[in-house]
């Protein structure tokens, strides 16, 4: 079942790959995420024991980052066959392609329990991303995509060089050498601190440059910008969390060796960096898919600054996750839209969007409420266990610095995002054929459903998953 | 003794003979017969016999640059051991000297250069202290190293040292010495790719714009001078590139000339491929060659 | 054998000067594919003979010596760029860094807490002094194929390190790196042909578009 999962979406690329007509190819995508994400649920209620050498097995934390992907996956896909019919002028074949393979290497990522399996598959999913980046074919997005490629290359292979690291801490410490997750955990303890440490740097830099904390995010706001709204949405919601599951599984490790203080503080003012970086950009930003780039960046930071405050965080870094996933669909899927509308994604250009569309403007606006932590929706009471936590911890300066972090982010958004969807619509734009229609609305409508449910009431088997997730986090040796 | 008269002997009359090898290969390589091998004796010995023309406004330092420098460069010749024989004079830090002589030769060749007053001279002399400024740290590099590895400071038991075996334990850091080396006497003897000693036209020649004021005997001494230390410079490097030892002194002495004229021939082979370097490269070359005696001495330290 | 093993990684430093050195695309490209070579040869030399092994090195000499080369030299022929490196600082002045560096590898080599089967080997000071000078070509170099190529060198640095411990590495995890290398590398080559037609450059100095 496990590898099943793995290799579906990979016979459904080569499917992609076979369909010559172009309007019926995209069709292949929510087929293969219906299955995918029906998978899913079974492999959520009947958990398959470890393989028997212990490479793969779905454990909570697995699960955490699975269910997001899946369900982000299955939504990005019915909103690309709505996307895709106003694109015809161009192939989709490599799109389609890519989106497989890249669902595909994602939930390689979450079942992976050898960790060099794991790094395999996220730098897979930076391979099959590249070509989505480049989409549009024009000079601005090759731009975006030579950063990205570059970028991330570099910095997955310096997570490489960590996890060798990794690796040889266990030959000075003679054991057997290894990169399996299981006898990691179990011996962590008598690993050698020093090459530990070095194994963690590398790692963080490496796995942190994928996930975009500051200050090597460089490459997001452009990828971000220049990538369709349902590739960003996949970035935005699928890639950051593989590589945010490599960060976990290095702090597991680390939480079992007992001796997490410095990787912990260094992932709290990463993340305050993070938020501080995105907080600054954000202000006057004039483009609104850099403005969501941006918003990323500060969501990685409150991921970071969730995991490395430690204890009741971690329920609500976990939670965030999924959080951060859905409504960042929802603020992705609805500002393609509003960028097909209008032809631009300037802000001087792209005024009252509700009245021009209703649906997607209105979307935006309650996806902007949700991703800065506004009640009713779910981000809230993810930050909102996060902050409670730092305060009860004792750090009282982290959670106002992250308090102040979050109110100059909201004015900053609200000063882009208010205008944008209420303000009045130029007169002299150009028409475009693009009306909001079921596919391309319905898809981020039920996202900004799952969020505010979530908000409201987390359903029992979510709750448990999520707990049990963040005490696997949290063993100590 | 008889070694050391065989030392003697071949320091004086041996050196002008590499010239004509390296002149004969280039001569086959450009499909043309080519000067005898014993062109730069008669040239030598020509000069010798002229007349000597002195400008008015040089002073005495002019005069005293070819002979300094020819005298310097002998001195370095009897520093220097040849094929697995002791040199006639030897003492511990003597390798500081033997770099040194070379430094005064080369200043006081620039010297009289500058005497001359003439800009075109004057490049000549500013761009050899810049190109030797350069070398100079290749040449000292490989002399820690050297000395470290024999734990000596005297030439003679520095350069002796050397065997088979050497190579084969610390092939790399010896292969590294012998590259930078190899560019350091292409360098420091003006050859190809870094200058063209045929040359006397083109803006961009560096040793022979020098002295192109020079002439008889003066001259003599100078182009004397520079095959000798040709002769010296490949002497040193055979020591470290070719650490030959059979025992037998008669055999060694052998061994010796025929690997010379076999370097002499490979640098006219590297004259006859290579084109002269672009001005603005030359640096560049030189900074490569000292990084590699750097990375070969930090590879033998540590 | 370990003291021919020492050899080839000399080899492999002395061609990250060659790199950081030469103005020409061309031997740049020639030096990394010795470079892949004399890496893949040393598996070879350090461990008994396996099927594991041959199945490595074969791997690697056909990817990084042939296959990552020709799509290289694919692209510059295709970009019709002027082969010259172009880059942002003096090639002397790079070569002193990468010297500087490589200098700095062999302390901080000399300091890690090494298993004492690897002390003295010059594997780590290799690793870690190519890493070094893959990021000194990547930051300094202009051209986009040159970038590509200070990449390699950095992935060819970590190859290093990861030599030492063949044995937590499963060959089929190996198998993917190597896959996900060349298939980086296709991607970046197609990448480049397509800069140069937009920008007719590869230069990447003037991909400045996007910024704040």
């Amino acid at each position: 079942m496990l590898f099943g999962i793995v290799i579906l979406p990979m016979l459904g690329a080569v499917l992609a790959w076979l369909i010559p007509s172009n309007s019926q190819r995209p069709l292949v995508l929510p087929i293969f995420g219906l299955i995918h994400l029906a998978m899913t649920g079974d492999l959520l209620l009947h958990t398959p024991p470890p393989s028997s050498a212990g490479w793969i097995y779905l454990d909570p934390l697995g699960k955490v980052i699975l269910i997001p992907t899946s369900v982000l996956f299955m939504i990005c896909a019915v909103y690309a066959v709505g996307y895709l019919a106003y694109r015809q002028e161009r192939s989709n074949r490599v799109l389609c392609m890519g989106l497989l393979a890249c669902l595909s290497a994602m939930t390689l990522a979450t079942v992976a329990h050898h960790l060099g399996l794991m790094w395999l598959a996220i730098e897979t999913t930076t391979l099959a991303m590249a070509p989505l980046i480049y989409f549009n074919h024009n000079a601005r997005s090759i731009e975006a995509t030579w950063k990205y490629m570059l970028i991330c290359s570099v910095g997955i292979a310096l997570a490489l060089l960590g996890l060798f690291f990794l690796a040889y801490s266990t030959i000075v410490a003679r054991m057997e050498p290894t990169l399996l997750l299981g006898p990691l955990v179990a011996q962590a303890g008598s690993l050698s601190p020093a090459w530990l440490n070095a194994a963690f740097v590398f790692l963080l830099v490496g796995f942190g440059t994928k996930m975009g904390l500051a200050p090597l995010h460089t490459w997001k706001p452009d990828a971000y910008g220049e990538a369709p709204g349902l590739v960003g949405a996949l970035l935005a919601g699928g890639l950051v969390n593989c590589a945010f599951l490599g960060i976990i599984r290095i702090y597991q490790i680390c939480m079992a060796s007992g001796n997490a203080v410095f990787f912990q503080d260094t992932l709290v003012i990463m993340g305050l960096v993070s938020m501080a970086f995105a907080a600054v950009f954000m202000v006057g930003q004039a483009d609104f898919k850099r403005m969501l780039a941006y918003s990323s960046v500060e969501h990685v930071g409150i991921l970071a600054v969730a995991i490395g405050l430690g204890k009741g965080a971690l329920f609500g870094a976990l939670f965030h996750v999924i959080n951060n996933s859905l409504t960042k669909g929802v603020l992705f899927l609805s500002s393609g839209n509003i960028h097909r509308s209008y032809g631009s994604k300037s802000c001087d250009v792209v005024k009252g969007a509700l009245k021009r569309l209703p649906w997607s403007g209105g979307l935006f606006l309650a996806g902007f409420f949700a991703i800065t932590g506004s009640p009713p929706f779910s981000p809230f009471i993810s930050e909102f266990t996060i902050i409670n936590s730092s305060f009860a911890q004792g750090k009282n300066f982290t959670g106002a610095l992250f308090l102040i972090f979050l109110a100059v982010i909201f004015i900053g958004m609200a000063s882009t995002v208010l205008p944008l969807v209420l303000g009045e619509e130029p007169q002299d734009l150009a028409e475009t054929d693009y009306r909001d229609r079921l596919l391309t609305v319905a898809p981020p409508l039920f996202l900004m459903g799952l969020v505010l449910l979530f908000g409201l009431w987390l359903p029992a088997p979510l709750m448990q998953i999520l707990q049990d997730a963040a005490r696997l986090l949290e063993a100590k040796p | 003794m008889t070694d050391i008269l065989i030392h003697l002997l071949l320091t004086l009359l041996m050196p002008p003979l590499l010239l004509g090898v390296i002149g004969k290969t280039k001569a086959a390589f450009a499909g043309r017969t080519g000067a005898p091998f014993l062109q730069p004796y008669y040239d030598i010995l020509r000069l010798l016999r002229k007349g000597s023309v002195f400008s008015d406004v040089t002073t005495w330092i002019f005069k005293a640059g070819p002979v300094i420098t020819l005298a310097a460069t002998c001195i370095a010749a009897l520093l220097i051991p040849l094929g697995n024989h002791p040199s006639p004079v030897s003492f511990t830090g003597d390798m500081i000297l033997f770099a040194y002589l070379f430094a005064l030769a080369r200043f006081f060749t620039m010297a009289a250069a500058l005497d001359t007053g003439s800009s075109f001279e004057g490049m000549g002399a500013a761009r050899e202290a810049t190109f030797s400024c350069l070398a100079e740290p290749t040449l000292f590099f490989a002399l820690i190293a050297l000395s470290r590895m024999s734990n000596s400071l005297s030439l003679s038991t520095m350069l002796n040292h050397y065997s088979v075996t050497d190579w084969l334990r610390s092939g790399a850091s010896m292969l590294l010495l012998v590259g930078g080396l190899f560019i350091v006497l292409l360098a420091e003897n003006c050859r190809i790719p870094f200058d063209d000693p045929n040359t006397h036209l083109e803006l961009t020649m560096i040793h022979e714009v020098m002295v192109l004021d020079h002439s008889g005997p003066a001259f003599g001494y100078i182009l004397y001078g520079a095959a000798l230390k040709l002769f010296v410079l490949q002497a040193f490097f055979i020591h470290i590139a070719l650490p030959l030892k059979t025992g037998n002194s008669l055999l060694d002495w052998g061994i010796f000339i025929v690997s010379m004229l076999i370097l002499a021939t490979i640098i006219g082979v590297v004259e006859s491929v290579m084109a002269r370097l672009r001005l603005v490269r030359i640096p560049q070359l030189l900074v490569a060659a000292s990084i590699l005696s750097a990375f070969a001495m930090l590879l033998i330290l540590r | 054998m370990t003291s021919f093993a020492d050899q080839l990684l000399v080899l492999v430093m002395l061609i990250n000067f060659v790199v950081l050195g030469s103005s020409r695309m061309a031997i740049s490209i020639r030096a990394v594919a010795l470079q892949g070579i004399a890496l893949g040869l040393l598996p070879g030399i350090m461990h008994k003979f396996s099927w594991h092994l041959i199945m490595i090195t074969g791997g690697m000499i056909v990817a990084k010596g042939i296959v990552i080369p020709w799509l290289l030299t694919g692209a510059v022929r295709k970009a019709e760029i002027r082969r010259e490196v172009e880059p942002f600082i003096g090639y002397v002045a790079t070569l002193l860094l990468g010297a500087v560096f490589t200098a700095l590898a062999f302390v901080f080599a000399a300091k890690l807490p090494l298993d004492p089967e690897h002390q003295g080997l010059l594997f780590v000071p290799a690793s870690i002094a190519t890493l070094l000078t893959g990021f000194l070509v990547l930051t300094t170099r202009r051209k986009a194929i040159s970038q590509v190529i200070g990449y390699l060198i950095l992935e060819n640095g970590i190859f290093i390190f990861g030599l030492l411990l063949t044995s937590a590495m499963p060959v089929m995890v190996e198998a993917g790196v190597l896959l996900d290398l060349l298939v980086g590398i296709f991607i970046m080559g197609i990448i480049i042909n397509h800069i140069s037609r937009e920008f007719s450059s590869i230069d990447t100095s003037r991909l400045t578009t996007l910024k704040e």
